[in-house]
């Protein structure tokens, strides 16, 4: 395997494909949204339980590549506790990392956690979707467009 | 037949991609152009270049002669009975359009019924399933067996009088089953339907001969043989072609124009309207020219070869199922692996220089 490809499927992921957290529909959730990746088939439901503004709990369903699989479930457990601004800005910072806006560096790392493990999407443009699905899902959800269909793509 | 110097012709695959030897295996979304297409592009804009039928200069008339010996290669290819049977287009998806609009509009009403199989390209379902929504008209799909053949006897059960046309693969992207299309064009004409084929696929990997088949419409797209992007055929049986309404208004399908009625030109013009991709057309006809060179008993043998040792090998892949296991395809093989997602695997084999096809199984499935 090149260099590239193993910065892609970083253990992190692989672990997080293999054994989603918070991989389940929520059955007290106060938001939901469906997030859908036409040019791979990727769908996911996102739950979210709101408590004012802050994220109570969050799980996920849905079937999709290794990286968009992988990246809702690093999700659910980062932005679990969060508010909806800090939510936002991780998503901010998320965008940025995958598309090769923000370089990497030891603070970010630090800070950001598994999701540091992303970084590698930014060297395989054709994936980067796949990384953001589930974040522009969780934003269509922050934003109360309950049940809406968050799409990556129109569809070809 | 030498596959190495074979290869050769082909400019794209002298290249590396990620420090690999290039191998493209997707052809099924679009063949690589050899150079002999890439100079008939260049010789055209560089030399002849200027608009058809209508100048009465000699570049006009060089570039009106191509275009329409093009057209003859195109009919000798296909095994037309007239170059006038020949309607240029932009592609496989637009000549199914231009008979779901033309003859599907004149001839449907509601109640009527489409008949397609589960084998078909989104590109020929649907155009008919908006020209049943119009119409109130039913479309009826084939079933497929789990090897990736129509069930004929079920097939056969869905026509009936009410069938207007049956839209049928002759060879499917997918699974690469290749339909027994004469069988089913016999069946369908017994319940007095027309019956269009989609070609897109065999063009390249059988030989075709519209008039064996007795098909009434056959579409291709010149991309997936070796030709251009941007162009493509309906070949369509006279008699019906002059029963159609023209598909759209404009310069070169009509013959008289005034402000109360414009009287239309005959074929294949009625059905060209504006100024077509006459350096496409002519790349075409480079294209199958090209093709045509070689053996095609040697060719289409060399790909039953390689697609056997293919499938020989991929059964003994742990995790892999085949999609598409008819006793009689080309070469194309799907699969899908125990746990892994076609895309990452896609990823996965870019990375070694292999140009695989995308995910078009997980689309159908
Ligand atoms: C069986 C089949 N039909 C139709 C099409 C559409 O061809 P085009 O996009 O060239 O119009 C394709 C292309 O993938 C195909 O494989």
């Amino acid at each position: 395997m090149s260099e590239n490809l193993k910065d892609l499927y970083q253990e992190v992921i692989l672990d997080h494909n293999k054994n989603p957290r918070n991989f389940r529909k929520l059955e007290d959730s106060n938001r939901h949204s469906v997030g859908f990746n036409p040019l791979c088939g990727d769908k996911l439901d996102l739950y979210l339980k709101m408590d004012g503004d802050k994220i109570e709990s969050v799980g996920f369903l849905g079937s999709g590549c290794a990286i968009s699989k992988s990246s809702a479930s690093v999700m659910t457990t980062v932005v679990k506790g969060k508010t909806k601004k800090e939510a936002e800005e991780l998503l901010d910072i998320f965008s940025d990392m995958v598309t090769g806006k923000k370089q990497m560096n030891d603070q970010l790392v630090e800070d950001f956690g598994s999701l540091a493990a992303f970084s590698g999407v930014s060297e395989f443009p054709a994936r980067v979707k796949c990384a953001s699905l589930a974040w522009h899902t969780l934003k269509a959800a922050l934003e109360g467009q309950n049940q809406e269909s968050v799409c990556t793509e129109k569809e070809d | 037949m030498d596959v190495k110097t074979l290869r050769e012709d082909f400019p794209i695959l002298s290249q590396k991609v990620h420090g690999k030897p290039l191998v493209y295996l997707d052809n099924a979304a679009t063949t690589q152009k050899p150079q002999t297409v890439i100079d008939t592009l260049v010789r055209y804009y560089s030399e002849i270049n200027s608009n058809i039928h209508r100048g009465v200069h000699l570049l006009s008339e060089k570039a009106t002669a191509e275009y329409e010996s093009s057209r003859h290669i195109v009919k000798d290819f296909l095994g037309a009975a007239h170059d006038r049977e020949i309607i240029f287009t932009r592609g496989t998806t637009e000549s199914i359009n231009l008979v779901a609009a033309t003859w599907g509009r004149t001839h449907l009403k509601s109640g009527d019924e489409v008949l397609i199989t589960s084998l078909e390209h989104h590109s020929n379902i649907v155009p008919w399933q908006m020209l049943c929504q119009e119409k109130g008209a039913i479309l009826k799909v084939a079933p497929i067996t789990d090897a990736g053949d129509v069930v004929l006897d079920e097939f056969k059960k869905l026509l009936n009088p009410k069938t207007k046309i049956v839209a049928l693969v002759h060879v499917s992207n997918a699974l690469g089953t290749i339909n027994p299309v004469k069988e089913m064009v016999g069946a369908a004409h017994d319940v007095g339907a027309v019956v269009l084929v989609d070609g897109a696929q065999a063009v390249a990997h059988l030989d075709v001969n519209v008039q064996a088949l007795n098909c009434d419409f056959y579409a291709f797209s010149a991309h997936k043989l070796y030709g251009p992007t941007g162009i493509g055929v309906l070949y369509g049986k006279e008699k019906l072609l002059n029963s159609m309404p023209p598909y759209q208004g404009g310069g070169d399908m009509i013959r008289e124009v005034s402000f109360q009625k414009s009287t239309y030109n005959d074929l294949p013009y009625k059905f060209e309207a504006g100024t077509p991709d006459i350096s496409g057309v002519i790349g075409l006809a480079a294209a199958i020219r090209y093709f045509k060179q070689w053996d095609h008993h040697e060719l289409f043998a060399y790909e039953q070869e390689i697609v056997s040792y293919a499938t020989e090998r991929l059964k003994q892949c742990p995790g892999v199922r085949l999609i598409g296991t008819s006793a009689t395809k080309v070469s194309v093989v799907s699969f899908v692996m125990e746990d892994v997602h076609p895309h990452d695997i896609g990823t996965i084999l870019d990375h070694e220089g292999l140009q695989s096809a995308r995910v078009i199984i997980v689309r159908c499935l």
